[in-house]
């Protein structure tokens, strides 16, 4: 990219930039919501946050001004941010000033990323990625100098990426995830999840772009998995392609559940077992109702000259004849696919539970990921709402699962006035049975300009203990932090957006990731750079919450890779449990500041006495929770208080 | 502004003589062009684009132009709620990204259709290797205005999946092409229209199916 313009010379000098707006902040609710209205700028626009403070805003290095900055990793006190020109890592040890240890120029869409150790794997999609790292694109429609699929980097020096292998794949891979098996010491995999053409197999031997029925080789509906050796990474390769779409059953209906789809394609086998007539419809068998059939048997018989009923070969001609019938009638995807994502757009794993949440175009899939090289599907969703599955996110239970829906491709307004509030947002879904059941819908609750891109993206987890809280990048709809502990009320309690990047047109750009690592929420602004924020006491969160949040530590996270959070044991963790039993009287105001003065006594007095102190507290509230409506939330607490007393010397 | 009436497959090479210098006259520009206008110059000295993408860029627009028109028949053609819902969001995604395929066309300094004017300048009544691939023809369009309530539901579906499937033949030329879809915008473009309207059509065949048979 030239950098010709002031504005970039500019811009390298002072990319490390701290946070200088003025922002303003208040802790409760504001109306009108003062995100509405926010002046335009690149790197100067009005900002507003509400419960966030910006720790530093930290602008893009030079050969990355005017790029595209894509999704996050971390390792350590790094953050390796993607970009469409390569990676930036840069050293957070500092949130509030970043500093640029690295920025490796390496250009390819989108260049997701994830980490593993001394590994960093690095995602092609587009047809310019090249083996190279050359920024000229490849024209050739086939061409050997062409890199579609993973890129892999030795980062045990990270100041020396070392370029050590690549797995070329036949869609080229538009989001990977690293998936670590707890039994599986030896090896990571990563499933690749590529959206994009096949390849051409003069390109790429065995790539096939005609769909499964017309050859089984097909590249289309199924995913890759990568099978990397830790001890010679540079081996690296494809060890199984999946079919995890295969017989799905589409849910078209809003809300409806999984179970009623597998109870359809139930009744359809059971009337075809009986001698009805089925047909795939969109994927689903139907059954062809009788007024249909039966005209087009009595036509089979007068076709040859018949009369009377129809014979057991009319039936079995019709049999035959059923499906070109109905798919000329309801019509059949292009060049005879059948229907049904052809991919996932992203794959979340959670290894902890085995358990994956698969983002797949128009289905969002619960995956059991037990065997890594053999994930399967579990159960799958739809809803005529979502227009394209694009991330997954577990709660930390386990036990409700997060999609978003990336309606327009995060290139789109979808964030107006006009946009519907279902359109281009979360569905947060109970997993019960091993099966997804919709509750409600999520979606920014501010309107954002037609000049700013904006629909639910990527976000992770803030570890709050004993709630369901997250962080989600909106594009240009900034950064929204969300409650969804109930699953059918989800609400905002923290924000940040800035204003447009242009006040009349509209320019790529916003919070392509906004992920909560080690005490701090980091967002990778596609134009803007990297920006730290951390999160404030509201009425919503209080300090210890925030603060049993922040002790949980994390050595590296893949935010679709999932870690279990597990709190230590810590005073800030009981006081955290007793500010949520405050808020939601589980206890009397009275006994929850009692209990409040015997943990700071507790905390204060000697060793032996604080563990007398603690556990004779954790008796008494045992035989309170009984009388409370948060019995659970008490005994969590009294767990803990005996835990912090296990952990005292 | 010069109108586009030549036939879909000979109009890239004319348009490149406009991109070449032979111009059309600009019309007032929003502040920010300028500087738009720099960074596409700066992409594409690094990804050229080619015929072919403007090609699909321009011809795109026509194509989505056409899917409006027909979606904004819905409400006062008796269509059901769920075809009136898919015929809103058909309207809202479409124009959006008409939105999108002129700002790559302006900021090249290449022609740029406007989408009323394109379709009724389309020769949809002409030959067939004029038509774009999914493209209704008049005939097809004259049913389809003709049509009420359920009959109309039923030939929406079928049109706008037979439209759709068009589209996505179009984006299958486009990477198919030599050169094509280096253009980081056009190709995510183009694979965002691949994947949300291959969705659509499996949503669209499944309502064609139980508006039919009512399960």
């Amino acid at each position: 990219m030239t950098s010709t313009r002031s504005r970039c010379r500019t811009a390298s000098r002072l990319f490390l930039v701290p946070a200088l707006s003025a922002v303003a902040i208040s802790a409760t609710a504001q109306t009108p919501d003062p995100r509405i209205g926010l002046r335009a700028g690149k790197f100067d626009a009005q900002e507003a946050a509400w419960n966030l403070k910006v720790v530093s805003e930290t602008r893009p290095s030079e050969k990355f001004v005017d790029g595209i900055n894509s999704d996050i990793t971390f390792t350590s006190h790094y953050a390796i941010q993607g970009s469409f020109n390569g990676y930036q890592v840069w050293d957070i040890a500092n949130p509030a000033r970043p500093a640029l240890k690295t920025a490796y120029f390496c250009p390819a869409s989108q260049s997701d990323v994830s980490v593993y150790k001394n590994l960093l794997f690095v995602s092609g999609e587009g047809l310019t990625g090249r083996l190279d790292c050359g920024a000229q694109g490849v024209a050739d429609t086939v061409s050997s100098a062409r890199l579609r699929g993973i890129r892999i980097f030795d980062i045990s020096d990270l100041a020396n990426p070392k370029y050590i292998g690549n797995v070329q794949t036949c869609r080229g891979s538009h989001t990977h995830t690293v998936l670590v098996d707890p039994k599986d010491k030896n090896n990571v995999y990563v499933y690749i999840s590529g959206s994009a053409a096949v390849r051409s197999p003069r390109e790429l031997p065995g790539c096939v772009q005609a769909a499964p029925s017309a050859d089984p080789n097909s590249a289309l509906f199924r995913i890759e998995v990568i099978k990397v050796p830790l001890a010679h990474p540079e081996q690296a390769a494809i060890v199984s392609s999946p079919r995890i779409f295969n017989n799905l059953a589409p849910v078209v209906a809003h809300g409806a559940t999984a179970e009623g789809a597998a109870a359809s394609a139930k009744m359809a086998a059971a009337a075809r077992a009986r001698g009805e007539f089925t047909a795939l419809i969109a994927g689903e068998e139907m059954v062809v109702p009788t007024d249909f059939v039966t005209p087009m048997l009595d036509s089979i018989v007068q076709a040859r000259n018949g009369t009377g009923a129809p014979t057991a070969a009319d039936s079995a001609a019709l049999r035959r004849g059923i499906q070109g019938i109905m798919d000329e009638e309801f019509g059949a995807l292009p060049s005879g696919l059948h229907p049904g994502p052809t991919q996932c757009h992203d794959i979340t794993v959670y290894p902890a539970i085995g358990l994956g949440g698969g983002a797949c175009e128009g289905y969002g899939l619960l995956l059991d990921i037990h065997d890594p090289a053999h994930p399967s599907r579990l159960a799958a969703a739809a809803d005529s709402n979502f227009s394209y599955w694009h991330s997954a996110t577990f709660n930390n239970d386990g036990t409700k699962i997060l999609f978003s829906d990336e309606w327009g491709g995060g290139v789109q307004p979808k964030c107006r006035v006009s946009d519907r509030r279902e359109w281009g947002a979360d569905a947060i879904f109970t997993i019960v049975n091993r099966q997804l059941q919709f509750q409600s819908y999520y979606k920014l609750p501010v309107v954002q300009t037609p000049q700013e891109n904006c629909v639910a993206h990527n976000g992770s987890l803030i570890p709050i203990p004993g709630r369901d809280v997250m962080v989600q990048a909106w594009y240009q709809g900034g950064i929204s932090v969300f409650d969804w502990t109930d699953p059918k009320h989800p609400k905002e309690i923290a924000f940040f957006d800035r204003g447009p990047i242009d006040s009349v047109r509209s320019v790529l750009g916003g919070s392509w990731s906004a992920y909560w690592y080690n005490g701090n929420i980091i967002s990778s602004e596609i134009v803007r750079g990297l920006d730290i924020f951390a999160l404030l006491p509201s009425e919503y969160i209080s300090q210890n919450e925030i603060d049993a949040a922040k002790t949980i530590h994390f050595d590296y996270l893949n935010a679709q890779g999932q870690p279990h959070l597990v709190w230590p044991p810590s005073f800030a963790l009981a006081r955290a449990y007793l500010d949520q039993l405050e808020r939601s009287n589980g206890l009397p105001s009275a006994r929850v500041s009692a209990v409040r003065v015997s943990l700071r006594n507790a905390e204060n007095a000697p060793g032996p006495a604080r563990i007398r102190a603690l556990r004779a507290l954790a008796t008494q509230l045992d035989r309170e929770a009984g009388r409370s409506g948060e019995a659970d939330k008490i005994r969590t607490l009294t767990t803990t208080l005996r835990r912090v007393a296990d952990a005292t010397r | 502004m010069r109108r586009l009436t030549i036939p879909y497959e000979s109009r890239a090479g004319l348009i490149l003589l406009f991109a070449a210098g032979f111009g059309v006259p600009e019309k007032a520009r929003a502040q920010g062009d300028s500087v738009a206008i720099a960074t596409a110059r700066a992409d594409s000295a690094r990804y050229p684009y080619t015929p072919a993408d403007i090609a699909f860029m321009s011809h795109m627009i026509g194509h989505h132009a056409q899917a409006i028109v027909m979606s904004r028949m819905a409400p006062t053609h008796g269509a059901s709620t769920s075809v009136r819902i898919l015929a809103d969001r058909i309207i809202n995604a479409q124009q959006d990204e008409i939105a999108s395929m002129q700002r790559w066309l302006r900021d090249r300094r290449l022609p740029v259709p406007v989408p009323d004017t394109v379709l009724m300048k389309m020769p949809m009544h002409a030959a067939h290797d004029m038509l774009m691939p999914g493209m209704l023809t008049d005939f097809q369009m004259k049913q389809l205005d003709e049509a009420r309530g359920p009959e109309f539901d039923r030939l929406f579906l079928r049109f706008m999946i037979q439209h759709h499937k068009g589209a996505v033949v179009m984006v299958k030329q486009l990477f198919g092409t030599n050169g094509a879809g280096q253009d980081q915008t056009v190709f995510k473009f183009a694979s965002d229209v691949n994947t949300d309207q291959t969705t659509e059509i499996a949503r669209m065949e499944k309502m064609l199916f139980t508006f039919t048979f009512g399960q």
